[in-house]
């Protein structure tokens, strides 16, 4: 039998490492970007509870699909422009 | 070091402490919640979890989604576990083997706030460590599948108060934790929503300035609970701020300030009518406890003002 010491750690020491786990399978429905209509507000990015807007020095870009679950918040909240929506939810596989 | 200002341009610079591929339901809003408060944090932060969908579904081996010195606790003591931790930053602080600036947040649901981490917490409160604690409340036991907490509110539908022919949903009101905490006469006592970000962000910065215990309470929507679409998470937050069902306030070294007062109340039901878990109270035979239910949110409502008033009043007494 192994001592204590031998045994391998049994906590998870890698920080952040569910980013390399896929929950994009989960979707139903897909977000899509309509950068025309886009302000930037970035409303999407605050609220999105799975990280999955991508943003770089301050601007949104694409989805990670990687992550999303298909949710809808951002569509939801998304103010669009002259009330044409920046984000809209696509139904999976049509 | 200069803050960042709360500006979601500046804000989306910084590097998101929890990270995506965590397994908490598609449009969960402890996840918004939590991201939103490591956001906020302009220190490191180390964290005690209690048990919980958050802690659950962040961390199933091997994965995490943590991006910090993260510990999981069981239930009941997620707040004596960021009290030890913070008692050994101290000592090892005075013995100078750590210089840096760190603080410490407790996470828990209502699960583990409101009932079965309630003496823990309320010990850690009292013996005045310099740690938050901060509950994300979504109204039930989400996790095991939706069972009633002294945080769920009148007349709700869950497995444990289930509404049909002998009781119309849950027969209690909720506890008024946020109040609970405030008896306890800390520094920083808040209520919030992650739909309110700039408030919340606000009060977490907050809650991590002071020197000694805080407190936030965050509502936390739950689609699978709350029985709503998934897209639901910051509408619903939004209708139970509009509804004083959820008000905005925060008490600073015991000064109440409410930070928020819709211009025109919504009527508890705007909040109610959205979810499928109060569905039954709109037959006409529940229709009291809709009145109660408005009672309630109108008591506590009420009481918030007045108590604003009573010292605003006092203040401009000593001011002249």
């Amino acid at each position: 039998m192994k001592g204590w010491k031998e045994l391998e750690i049994g906590a998870i020491t890698e920080a952040g490492s569910a980013d390399s786990y896929n929950t994009g399978s989960w979707r139903a429905f897909r977000p899509r970007w309509i950068e025309e209509n886009c302000i930037q507000c970035l409303f999407c990015w605050i609220y999105c509870p799975d990280s999955a807007i991508t943003v770089n020095d301050g601007k949104r870009g694409e989805f990670d699909y990687n992550h999303c679950k298909g949710c809808g918040i951002c569509a939801m909240e998304c103010p669009g422009k002259k009330g044409k929506k920046a984000i809209v939810m696509e139904e999976e596989g049509k | 070091m200069s803050t960042t200002p709360l500006r979601l341009k500046e804000l989306s610079k910084k590097e998101d402490l929890l990270t995506g591929g965590h397994r908490l339901c598609s449009g969960c809003g402890a996840p918004i919640a939590i991201r939103q408060i490591l956001l906020a944090a302009e220190m490191p932060i180390v964290a005690a979890n209690a048990t919980g969908c958050l802690e659950v579904s962040t961390t199933i081996y091997p994965y995490s989604a943590w991006k910090i010195p993260w510990i999981h606790t069981a239930f009941e003591n997620a707040a004596a576990t960021i009290s030890g931790v913070e008692a050994m930053y101290k000592a090892l602080k005075k013995k100078g083997k750590i210089t840096e600036r760190i603080k410490f947040i407790a996470f828990g649901g209502d699960g583990g706030t409101y009932d079965i981490g309630f003496q823990s917490l309320s010990g850690a409160m009292e013996r005045g460590h310099d740690i938050v604690y901060i509950c994300y409340d979504n109204g039930a036991y989400m996790n095991t599948g939706i069972q009633r907490s002294s945080a769920t509110p009148l007349g709700a539908n869950t497995t444990t108060s289930p509404a049909g022919s002998v009781i119309p949903g849950k027969m209690q009101p909720r506890k008024n934790l946020t109040k609970i905490m405030v008896a306890h006469g800390i520094p920083y006592v808040a209520q919030t929503t992650p739909a309110h970000w700039r408030d919340l962000m606000t009060k977490v910065r907050k809650a991590l300035e002071v020197d000694g215990p805080a407190f936030i309470n965050i509502l936390a929507s739950c689609n699978r609970g709350w029985r709503t679409p998934t897209d639901r998470a910051i509408q619903d937050s939004k209708l139970a701020v509009d509804t004083c069902f959820w008000p905005l306030y925060e008490y600073e070294n015991g000064r109440l300030t409410i930070n928020y007062k819709p211009k025109e109340k919504k009527p508890v039901v705007e909040f109610l009518k959205t979810q499928g878990r109060f569905k039954h109270l709109f037959s006409p035979e529940n229709e009291h406890i809709l009145e109660r239910a408005q009672e309630i949110v109108d008591r506590e409502w009420e009481a918030l003002l007045r108590e604003e008033a009573m010292w605003k009043a006092e203040e401009e007494k000593k001011e002249q």
